[in-house]
Formats: C-alpha cells, sequence, structure tokens
C-alpha cells in the first residue's frame, strides 16, 4: 500500500504486536544479518549512506549524531531512545509503539550494537503507560527469544534494554531535559556544550534518538542505505510518519514517501481525503505546533508557485516569511470556521504551561505572550498588543538555554506575520469577534 | 514549573507500604545500575499514586526513605511533573486534552459540557467524591480526539452523547 511503506508494511497484520508474527513476517532478520554479517561499523555506515535524518523534528543526519559519540576507553555509552512524544499534532510514535513494539526494539538492539553501547532505555512519556506495558511485554518476549541479554545470537554482544516512564512535562523531549528526568530529576535543560555524544546520561557519552529514526534502521540494515537513500528526493530521503489532524476529513498516522506532494496528502485518496465536511482549507501546521503556520494559499504551493512537497526543504521553502518545516510530522489542518487568534493563545498557553522555568525569558516571556493573547482572544485587546507581542518575541527568541523558548516565539510570529488583519479586526471588532470567526485571509496581491 | 497546587502535610498521617508495593519498588529500583536507584523515582510515584491515588508529604517521605534520597529530592520532581496529585482526588480523575489539535475537534465544548454536568469547575472534585476534572495539554492522541484520559486508559473520538455515557460508566462501576 502506498502509505505503508518500509515501517508499517505489516502494521495491519493480526497478532504482530508479539514475536512470533512479527518474526514470521520478516522480523529480526535485519538483526541476524547484523549480529553475523556485519560489524558496528558497517551498520554506522549503512545509516550514514541512508541520509536518515532525525526523526523527532530537529531533522540532524542521524549517521553524524552517530558518528559524534566519545568512545573512550572503559566508560559505558549509551543509547536513549525519546520516546516522550508531546509536541502538539503528534502520535505518530505512540502509534508504531502501539502496533509494532518489536520494530522499536529490533531498532534499538541494531542502533545499540552500532554505536557500543551494552544498556539502552526508552523513555517514554507518562501519559503512555499503557504502551509501556506494551514494550515491556515486547521486550521479555525477545529476551525468551535471545534477542536481547547475554551474547545476542551467539555474536559475543550483550545488550540490556530497560523502558522507562516521564510523569507529564513536554520538555523531557529535549534531549537534555530527558537525561535529566530518566537521572531521577526535574527535566530542565542542561547548558550545551557538553553535548550528550560526549556527555550524557550519568556525564557518560550517549546517543538520544527518537523512536522513528531507531526504527527506521531495521529496513535501512535490511535492504541497505543506498537503497532508502533512492527514496525521497535530495537531503530528504526515504519514508516519514506523518500523524495528520484537526479539520480532515481522515485523520491518522501515514507513512509517506518524502517528496509527496502536500496536495496529493491533504487531497488524495490514499491518504487524508481532504478536509472534513466539504469546508476549505485555512491554515496548515506542518510540523508540529512549534513551526510556523501557513495560510491556505501557501499550503499547497511556495509563494513563487511551486508545488510544494512534503519535504524538509520545499516546506522550509521561503523561511519565515513563507514557508514552514517539516518537524515531527504532526500535520495539523485548519478549516474556514477556525480562529487563528484563539488558536495561537491556545498554543501559547501550552508552551507557558510546559517552560522549565529554568530561564527568565522564556518563563515570563512565555506567561506574558499567553496574557495579551488571552486579552486579544477575549475582546479586551489594544492595537499596540500586537508590537507588543512582536517585542516579547524577539526577546525570547534565542535568549534561552533550549529551543522551547524558540518553539513558543515562532507560531506567535508567524500568525501575527500572516494573519495581521485577523488579529486587527479581532480588537477592533471585540463583540462581533466573540460571535463569529473571521474567515478566510486574502492572498496579497504581489504588485 | 506547572504545578501551583500546594504539597499537603497531615503529621499524624503513618505510610506503611505494603509488602507487594516493595516488591513493586525493588523491581523499578533494579533496572538501574547501582548507585543510580534515583532514576526510579518517577516511575515509583506512580506506583505510589495507583496505591494512595493522590501524593501527600508522608507518602513522598516515605519514598525518599526507600530510595536513600533526601525528601526534598522527592518533592521537587513530584511537583515538576503535571501527571502527579499533589491533593486529594475523586474515585476517578477525567483529564481532558484541551491543546490546539482537541481544540480544532471540540475540546472546548466537551470541557463546558463536563463541568455543567457534574456541576464542578476543572479542578473541583463532585461533592460525592466521585470524579475529578483536570485539563491537560496535548495528550499525543491528536488525530483521535477530543479525547480524555482516566488513570491508564485513553477515551478517543469523545462527543457530548459518548461522555455522558462514559461517566455513567464510571460512576456505575461498569469501568474501573
Amino acid at each position: 500500500m502506498k502509505n505503508r511503506r518500509l515501517l508499517l508494511e505489516h502494521v495491519d497484520v493480526p497478532g504482530i504486536d508479539g514475536i512470533e508474527v512479527y518474526v514470521k513476517h520478516g522480523g529480526y532478520a535485519s538483526l541476524e544479518k547484523a549480529l553475523k554479517k556485519m560489524s558496528p561499523e558497517d551498520v554506522l555506515e549503512e545509516v550514514k549512506k541512508s541520509g536518515l535524518r532525525g526523526r523527532g523534528g530537529a531533522g540532524f543526519p542521524t549517521g553524524m549524531k552517530w558518528s559524534f559519540l566519545a568512545k573512550p576507553e572503559g566508560v559505558p555509552r549509551y543509547l536513549v531512545c525519546n520516546a516522550d512524544e508531546s509536541e502538539p499534532g503528534t502520535f505518530k510514535d505512540r502509534y508504531l509503539m502501539e502496533k509494532l513494539p518489536h520494530l522499536l526494539i529490533e531498532g534499538m538492539i541494531l542502533s545499540s550494537f552500532a554505536l557500543g553501547a551494552n544498556q539502552s532505555y526508552i523513555y517514554i512519556r507518562g501519559e503512555f503507560m499503557y504502551v509501556l506495558n506494551i514494550l515491556e511485554k515486547a521486550i521479555a518476549e525477545a529476551y525468551a527469544k535471545g534477542y536481547l541479554g547475554k551474547n545476542i545470537l551467539g555474536s559475543g554482544y550483550d545488550l540490556d534494554l530497560v523502558v522507562t516512564p516521564g510523569g507529564g512535562a513536554y520538555i523531557c523531549g529535549e534531549e537534555t531535559a530527558l537525561l535529566e528526568s530518566l537521572e531521577g530529576k526535574r527535566g530542565n535543560p542542561r547548558i550545551k556544550p557538553p553535548f550528550p555524544a560526549v556527555k550524557g546520561l550519568w556525564g557518560c557519552p550517549t546517543v538520544v534518538n527518537n523512536v522513528e529514526s531507531i526504527a527506521a534502521v531495521v529496513p535501512i540494515v535490511r535492504d541497505g542505505g543506498d537503497a532508502y537513500a533512492a527514496i525521497g528526493i535530495g537531503r530528504s530521503t526515504g519514508t516519514k510518519l506523518i500523524s495528520a489532524c484537526g479539520n480532515l476529513a481522515r485523520p491518522g498516522v501515514y507513512e509517506i514517501d518524502l517528496g509527496l506532494s502536500v496536495e496529493e496528502f491533504i487531497y488524495g485518496d490514499d491518504y487524508c481525503r481532504g478536509i472534513a465536511n466539504g469546508k476549505q482549507l485555512k491554515a496548515c501546521v506542518p510540523g508540529g505546533s512549534s513551526v510556523p503556520i501557513l495560510p491556505h494559499f501557501l499550503v499547497t504551493k511556495t509563494a513563487t508557485g511551486e508545488d510544494r512537497l512534503m519535504t524538509y526543504e520545499s516546506l522550509a521553502e521561503g523561511g519565515f516569511s513563507s514557508g514552514s518545516m517539516l518537524g515531527s510530522g504532526g500535520f495539523i489542518i485548519f478549516d474556514e470556521d477556525q480562529c487563528i487568534v484563539r488558536n495561537t493563545w491556545n498554543f501559547a498557553r501550552f508552551y507557558a504551561h510546559e517552560s522549565c522555568g529554568q530561564c527568565s525569558p522564556c518563563r515570563e516571556g512565555t506567561g506574558w505572550m499567553e496574557k495579551v493573547l488571552s486579552r486579544i482572544e477575549h475582546g479586551q485587546g489594544h492595537m499596540h498588543d500586537i508590537d507588543l507581542l512582536a517585542d516579547i518575541n524577539k526577546k525570547i527568541e534565542g535568549n534561552t538555554i533550549c529551543p522551547l523558548g524558540d518553539a513558543a516565539a515562532w507560531p506567535v510570529a508567524a500568525a501575527i506575520h500572516h494573519f495581521r488583519e485577523e488579529f486587527e479586526w479581532h480588537i477592533k471588532h471585540p463583540s462581533e469577534a466573540q460571535t463569529r470567526n473571521y474567515g478566510l485571509i486574502q492572498q496579497p496581491v504581489v504588485a | 514549573m506547572s504545578q501551583t497546587t500546594q504539597p499537603v502535610f497531615d503529621p499524624n498521617e503513618v505510610v506503611v507500604f505494603s509488602d507487594a508495593m516493595i516488591k513493586q519498588m525493588n523491581e523499578v529500583v533494579n533496572k538501574f545500575p547501582q548507585d543510580k536507584e534515583k532514576s526510579a523515582i518517577i516511575r515509583i510515584l506512580h506506583l505510589a499514586q495507583a496505591e494512595y491515588a493522590w501524593l501527600s508529604v508522608p507518602v513522598m517521605n516515605k519514598i525518599a526513605e526507600f530510595l536513600k534520597i533526601q525528601p526534598i529530592e522527592v518533592y521537587e520532581v513530584a511537583t515538576f511533573y503535571t501527571m502527579f496529585h499533589l491533593q486529594p482526588v475523586g474515585k476517578h480523575v477525567l483529564e481532558v486534552c484541551r491543546t490546539g489539535p482537541c481544540m480544532l475537534v471540540g475540546s472546548d465544548q466537551l470541557i463546558q459540557h463536563i463541568e455543567h454536568k457534574l456541576n464542578i469547575k476543572v479542578g473541583e472534585t463532585t461533592s460525592d467524591g466521585m470524579f475529578t476534572l483536570k485539563t491537560a495539554e496535548c495528550l499525543g492522541g491528536c488525530g483521535y480526539g477530543p479525547l480524555l484520559q482516566c488513570r491508564n486508559t485513553y477515551h478517543e473520538h469523545l462527543t457530548i452523547e459518548k461522555a455522558d455515557a462514559l461517566i455513567e460508566q464510571y460512576r456505575n462501576g461498569e469501568i474501573q
């Protein structure tokens, strides 16, 4: 099937969450191949060749991240899987872990082998406790089959794998906050450098990768890095899980070939099948709540009239003035009845709630933005509030230890940039704005 | 940063962990290397909350004693993570996701409806002690909203009617 290619190929097979069915459908074949025929360096080489980029949102090349791992003698190294999926709009990792727990486990073993880690962790958000139970059951099956533990498949390689929950904190998706949390502390991000590759978990060299990145190592080892890189366009190689939500006829998790057109993804029969209830598209946040929002006329086409594609590059085409980002693949669609002011306020409230409180610009700034936006939304805004928001934005951006500050600032900046007339209308017509939505904005006429 | 409620301390509360609880806590500790027992803390707080419904100061003190760490190290963690209840809660805690993608498909109306139905505001508990209503930030079920979480269960694709039926099922003990 078109939307089920490498990772989700067998997702609909009954019992695929159990090891017997998983193995029957080719599961753990990549592991056999790697442990019997490949060296750790060979696995790293295939991942580099694949062009795989971090699927959590940053898009940093996974092979390069792995090659930065320090390897001092006598010091343990760790692989930590970031399963703290909590970027609004994103629910792909949960789907993958729930349906295909062994795919993640096989990817963890392969990746740990490549990195020379003998102890690895999956840090999963606490709300997904039922998914943690699924993973622990699958891990027990893998131990029983000899895929985990001592001397895996007679290779002499040992690995223990532990899954551990968070307690409800968006910030723990940031890798150094995650490591703090894994050490049993508050999730306050660390100052970098040193990067986790040098000093990570308990001060030891550590790689932190997203669930989907780790799962992708399984087909990369099976088919080779070149075969993976043959899918996609340019530096956007392979497939990507997109979690589509909002006002869509068929929301859900789709595995797309990078390079698919946004038009086909939104309207195609194999994908989301258009806007729900026959409404019109008003806006799209293509990569999770932290990335810039696009008005309807910049969603399927770029500002220069090119087809917009589902790639890291095409979604970013036009930079902050007319582009956005692929991010985590949290694809949020707004129909004509949605209010951009209310949504911007909602996201600002999210970031204010989730700021860890460590850096003043973020701790205070996110709260101010939430209050100012709340007053505009509730009919008490002033025209100068719009510039005030832009000013707060500039004072947060780039002035914090971790990217949460930027992630809070960008959506507000982009919403004002594209939907300024809707914000102004809210302020000028406070009572009308309480009773109806503004509707679609007009595409500016280019002179 | 996220929790604004104050922990509750009753000096007369005596906490004794059951053998089953201690066994589970030891299993969690054993997942981590020696001297890294503190890594077990979040999962142990989840276990304690499953046992006691919420985390009082004496319960947290007992966890500190078990992990051989200072009580403050438990408080600072319990107050940071939003899943931990630091005040008494009802038998069933309904946590409705209120973030953007759920709002687009009607979480505001759902929250209002449950407030009205249970005659409480968000953050409050019904007078019979049956339900506490809370809101949560993104629960990671954006394509299946609106949704609410009760203990380890996600209830998704909710409508006003489905939410009503769900609340009755919890009230009648048909689901736990």
